[in-house]
């Protein structure tokens, strides 16, 4: 199993890198919900007998994060009809750069915290803490509202990853509730951009400048 | 009857709300509510409603402290609804008040939880529950402020996630079921200092994030200045409390490990910065609204400011809060009135207030006056204890520089409230007020003065009772 | 033995290689498709032809031809193309394996030049562009592979350490076999960098370049190419499927049937997807050597 926490994880880091280096806004969504389904079926691979607990877990995680919030913000993307992120401040091949480097501190920062232990390998806290740091990346250097969406996504994917180190040992009724959490929150996220498609005829955050002192 | 009342009743209430087409019966339905949740807040405190109810509630001095503030604050927000929207129609309707009653609930959850994950969830909720009510006007203006506001407390609140999990990771791998709940890790014998570090770390920064404290401050202004005048009563007076609180929390967990070194002097840096900033902010603000949003990022700075002194400070912190967030729900209630009859929110075209609606304007001059720490409103007396708490500890230039600054502040509100009272010219005119626009910062700014006339036996009991369990004692 | 055996096979069999995947496309896209054979028809063709030269060209242009088929003999020499060991190894013979690529390159771009064509010349400097990030990541890949084998030739890189990686580093050398795919395409000037179908000079990049050669010359380039092809398809084969064996037949039948599926494969993309524009070729081979770094990271922590 120690084998296909390794790939998931690797996916996960993969998917990362696909959100920053793209610019349709229809592959960025998508290789979002590619991370979702790997962060969904990692409870399975961490945790070799399988229980109710983790069962339910993967359900709801790849139901939520792999379809639902994914198919939502495509939605908003035909209602708005965006197709292309405008020129972000950061291009594609700096993003990527800065996906690297967020990584690599990850990776030298996970060496000083202590391990979670038993079968969560080191490499989980790193690449939580990667994809954490590539959400904000995305966050802050895109202009298109739903493009920032997604980096948000990004940033609960990594403090989900995070979670999963103790996922035996957190409630079901907590788990639920930050799942629940962040689909009410897309979906509140969702309506906005749609409110400010109707009202400023654009997505572009950058025209957002006008309440400043 | 146990807690989950107090839980239950905002529910029931967002769903009746949810489910009725008339305005005005929602609007009963939410006052009615909101009284119902405070008499049994008052059963509480004396006892007669018991124990712990659903999602780990229950009642200590602390929670049941703010929980008090923030239903009183709430109460008054809803009678003052009924007169603003009589005025300025809501566009969103149906949503306004069953969103208004799930904020109460999230906010009862918050307060009274011993989960430090349901905290979360309550906390997110409270989040997302606020946000239609904020985007009310539908105008650019309320889009942009919503949208940053989204954007940087969900980032914030993500941060707090992450610590809370570090939470539990903090008492290591020999534990067969790490726990969240705060009476567990409050007494926990021993928790790994590296993830508890880590922890603070990111609980301060996330909550802190909601909190507004300077630099995680910049959706505050938005949002508190374009939020309808009864919404941003209640994001200054409710909102910012709980979030505090749940800095409070991570506190407690802190001084009870005895890590108490490590969080106080980050609380006080950025408790200091805040009042910096927004001292400086204010001096250039042409915005009334945004100048009373500026002027709660200040006196969460000097909650910071207090609890991470200790000591007596703590207890001038609690007591400030108390006051000043009354204080500031009122102030904005005034707000209210003055945007009714002016129909512009800069300062330069409010004046006179005084001659156009007297009362309004008797009760901004006095609001600002005891928000900023005259005699014998409460804040005064929290002031007070802060700076005694802070030349106990041995920290004079904290307590000059404190000083310093809440000085900075009252000449930048006082040139412009007192600039939007006095003035006007001889042909205004007199208008009637409505009583649904005055009662409710005339009975906050009473509460205030009462409190600080005599800080009354059983408040003082459970102040001290509140900061004993933050490392702090009575003054 | 084997790796002679080995050697001459690729020889032999790397005018195929273009053949299988032009006839894949074809099929792909509803066509029959020159003969899987034709390559070799051209080859023979060619040499049967006289060479014309171009007046304002030097030495440079008629010794370019001769220098690229050469290098990549010479790199094939190095690459243990049985599985187990090539001819020639030695510790550090990696970079001499890059730079027989690269002067085989640069041979070639400077005999573009030395024509004076205009669209000669906009190969040449794609050609170079493409180089520039296409060595970097062919190092790191090589970096990678060394962290997870321990080896420093050719032979420890891509030979027998290459089981017991995948055993230990799996995750690390599939990040280096997709980096060495994506790195592929660059290198022997195929799809989606650059697609060896168009017959638009503006789109080329390597057959604009050798667009004056003729004869002979343009026969040694076409090989040339087909032999560099098989080359990055043999190395990937090694990582993939590690085909070593006592029994020559087994190891020269293994690295066959690799390369064919390779061809295929490449064939597949190609008709799938249009050739990347020239802005987007950077941040490809960014990608490359990202996912090169990646491997690298995995196997530091």
């Amino acid at each position: 199993m120690a084998h296909l926490t390794d790939t998931l994880l690797l996916l996960v880091l993969l998917t990362n890198f696909a959100v920053l280096a793209g610019s349709r806004l229809t592959f960025t969504i998508r290789a979002a919900a590619a991370q979702g389904v790997a962060l969904g079926l990692l409870p399975l691979a961490l945790h070799h007998p399988w229980t109710g607990h983790s069962l339910l877990i993967t359900v709801g995680t790849v139901t939520v994060k792999g379809v639902l919030l994914p198919g939502f913000l495509m939605w908003a993307i035909r209602e708005a009809t965006v197709r292309r992120e405008v020129e972000p401040s950061l291009g594609p091949l700096s993003s990527i750069g800065a996906g690297v480097l967020a990584v690599g501190l990850s990776l030298a920062q996970s060496r000083y915290l202590p391990s979670p232990g038993g079968v969560v390998p080191q490499l989980l806290v790193a690449i939580s803490f990667a994809t954490l740091m590539i959400g904000f990346i995305v966050l802050t250097t895109r202009r298109k509202a739903l493009t920032q969406v997604v980096g948000y996504l990004l940033l609960e994917n990594g403090v989900y990853l995070f979670g999963l180190a103790l996922s035996v040992r957190v409630p079901l009724l907590v788990e639920m509730g930050v799942l629940l959490d962040l689909v009410v929150g897309v979906f509140i996220m969702g309506l906005v951009v749609f409110h400010m498609n109707r009202e400023l005829e654009t997505l572009d955050s950058a025209r957002l400048t006008e309440l400043r002192d | 009857m146990n807690l989950s009342a107090l839980l239950l009743v905002p529910i029931a209430g967002a769903l009746v709300t949810a489910l009725d087409p008339l305005r005005s019966r929602r609007q009963l339905w939410l006052v009615l509510t909101a009284t119902v949740h405070l008499a049994l807040l008052v059963a509480a405190w004396s006892g007669r409603i018991g124990g712990s109810g659903l999602l780990w509630l229950s009642f200590d001095p602390l929670g049941g402290l703010v929980l008090t503030l923030v239903s009183v604050v709430f109460l008054a927000v809803t009678i003052y609804s009924i007169g603003y929207f009589r005025r300025e129609a809501p566009r969103g309707t149906r949503a306004f008040e069953p969103c208004l009653l799930g904020f109460l609930a999230a906010a009862t959850a918050v307060t009274l939880t011993d989960h430090f994950g349901v905290m979360w969830v309550a906390m997110e909720a409270t989040t997302l529950a606020i946000a239609p009510l904020i985007y009310d006007p539908h105008d650019r203006h309320s889009i942009e402020a919503v949208w940053k506001y989204l954007l940087i407390c969900s980032v914030g609140i993500a941060l707090a996630l992450l610590g809370t999990f570090m939470l539990a990771l903090a008492q290591g791998m020999d534990v067969a079921m790490p726990s969240l709940s705060r009476s567990a890790l409050v007494s926990a014998r021993t928790l790994q200092p590296v993830w508890l570090k880590a922890a603070f770390v990111f609980l301060f920064v996330g909550y802190g994030t909601k909190v507004g404290l300077v630099p995680m401050h910049t959706w505050l202004p938005d949002a508190h200045g374009e939020a309808p005048s009864p919404i941003s009563a209640l994001l200054s007076g409710a909102l910012l409390n709980c979030a505090f609180l749940a800095v409070l929390r991570v506190m407690q967990v802190a001084h009870a490990a005895g890590a108490d070194r490590v969080l106080a002097p980050v609380l006080v840096a950025f408790g200091l910065a805040s009042m910096l900033v927004a001292g400086a902010l204010l001096l250039r603000q042409t915005n009334y609204k945004r100048m009373l949003a500026f002027s709660s990022i200040e006196n969460m700075g000097i909650l910071a400011v207090g609890c991470g002194l200790g000591g007596a400070a703590t207890f001038g912190a609690l007591l400030f809060m108390v006051g000043s967030s009354l204080c500031k729900a009122s102030l904005f209630f005034v707000a209210g009135n003055a945007l009714i009859e002016y129909g512009s929110k800069r300062i330069a075209d409010v004046s006179g207030l005084v001659r156009r609606l007297p009362i309004s304007g008797a009760l901004l001059v006095l609001g600002f006056f005891a928000m900023t720490g005259a005699p014998p409103f409460a804040p005064f007396l929290g002031q007070i204890a802060i700076l005694k708490g802070a030349m106990q500890a041995g920290r004079p230039w904290v307590a000059a520089a404190f000083l310093g600054l809440q000085i900075i502040v009252f000449i930048a509100l006082a040139i412009r409230i007192l600039g939007m009272a006095q003035g006007g010219s001889s042909n205004d005119v007199r208008r009637t007020e409505s009583p649904w626009l005055l009662l409710p910062p005339a009975g906050l700014l009473g509460i205030v003065l009462a409190l600080g006339v005599s800080l009354m036996a059983p408040l003082q009991r459970v102040l001290v009772a509140a900061v004993v369990t933050l490392g702090g004692g009575a003054p | 033995m084997t790796a002679w055996l080995s050697l001459a096979v690729l020889l032999g069999i790397a005018p195929l290689l273009p053949g299988i995947a032009a006839k894949t496309v074809a099929m792909l896209t509803g066509r029959r498709g020159a003969p899987l054979f034709q390559p070799y028809r051209d080859l023979g063709r060619l040499i049967r032809k006289g060479s014309v030269y171009s007046t304002v060209t030097t030495w440079l242009f008629r010794a370019a031809p001769a220098m690229w088929a050469l290098s990549a003999f010479a790199a094939a020499s190095f690459a243990p193309l049985d599985g187990r060991a090539g001819i020639l190894h030695f510790a550090g013979d990696f970079l001499v394996f890059a730079g027989l690529l690269a002067l085989g390159r640069g041979f070639l771009t400077v005999a573009a030049l030395d024509t004076g064509s205009s669209f000669e010349g906009m190969g040449a400097s794609r050609e170079l562009m493409i180089g520039s990030f296409a060595e970097p990541v062919l190092f790191l890949a090589f970096l990678t592979l060394a962290l997870a084998t321990g080896g420093l030739s050719l032979t420890g890189l891509f030979g027998p350490p290459i089981g017991g990686a995948w055993a230990h580093f799996g995750a690390s050398v599939a990040m280096v076999a997709l980096s060495l795919a994506l790195l592929m395409a660059a290198e022997s000037a195929r799809g989606p960098i650059d697609d060896p179908a168009t017959h638009l000079e503006l789109t080329m990049i390597h057959e604009v370049m050798i667009l004056d050669h003729s004869g002979p010359d343009l026969a040694l380039l076409l090989y040339g190419s087909a032999l560099r092809f098989a080359l990055f398809a043999a190395l990937l084969v090694d990582l993939v499927w590690p085909h070593a064996s006592r029994n020559a037949g087994i190891a020269v039948t293994g690295l066959v049937a690799g390369l064919m599926m390779v061809a295929v494969l490449v064939g597949l993309a190609e008709a799938s997807m249009a050739r990347l524009r020239m802005v987007r070729i950077p941040q490809y081979l960014l990608s490359a050597g990202v996912l090169a770094a990646l491997g690298a990271l995995l196997l530091v922590r």
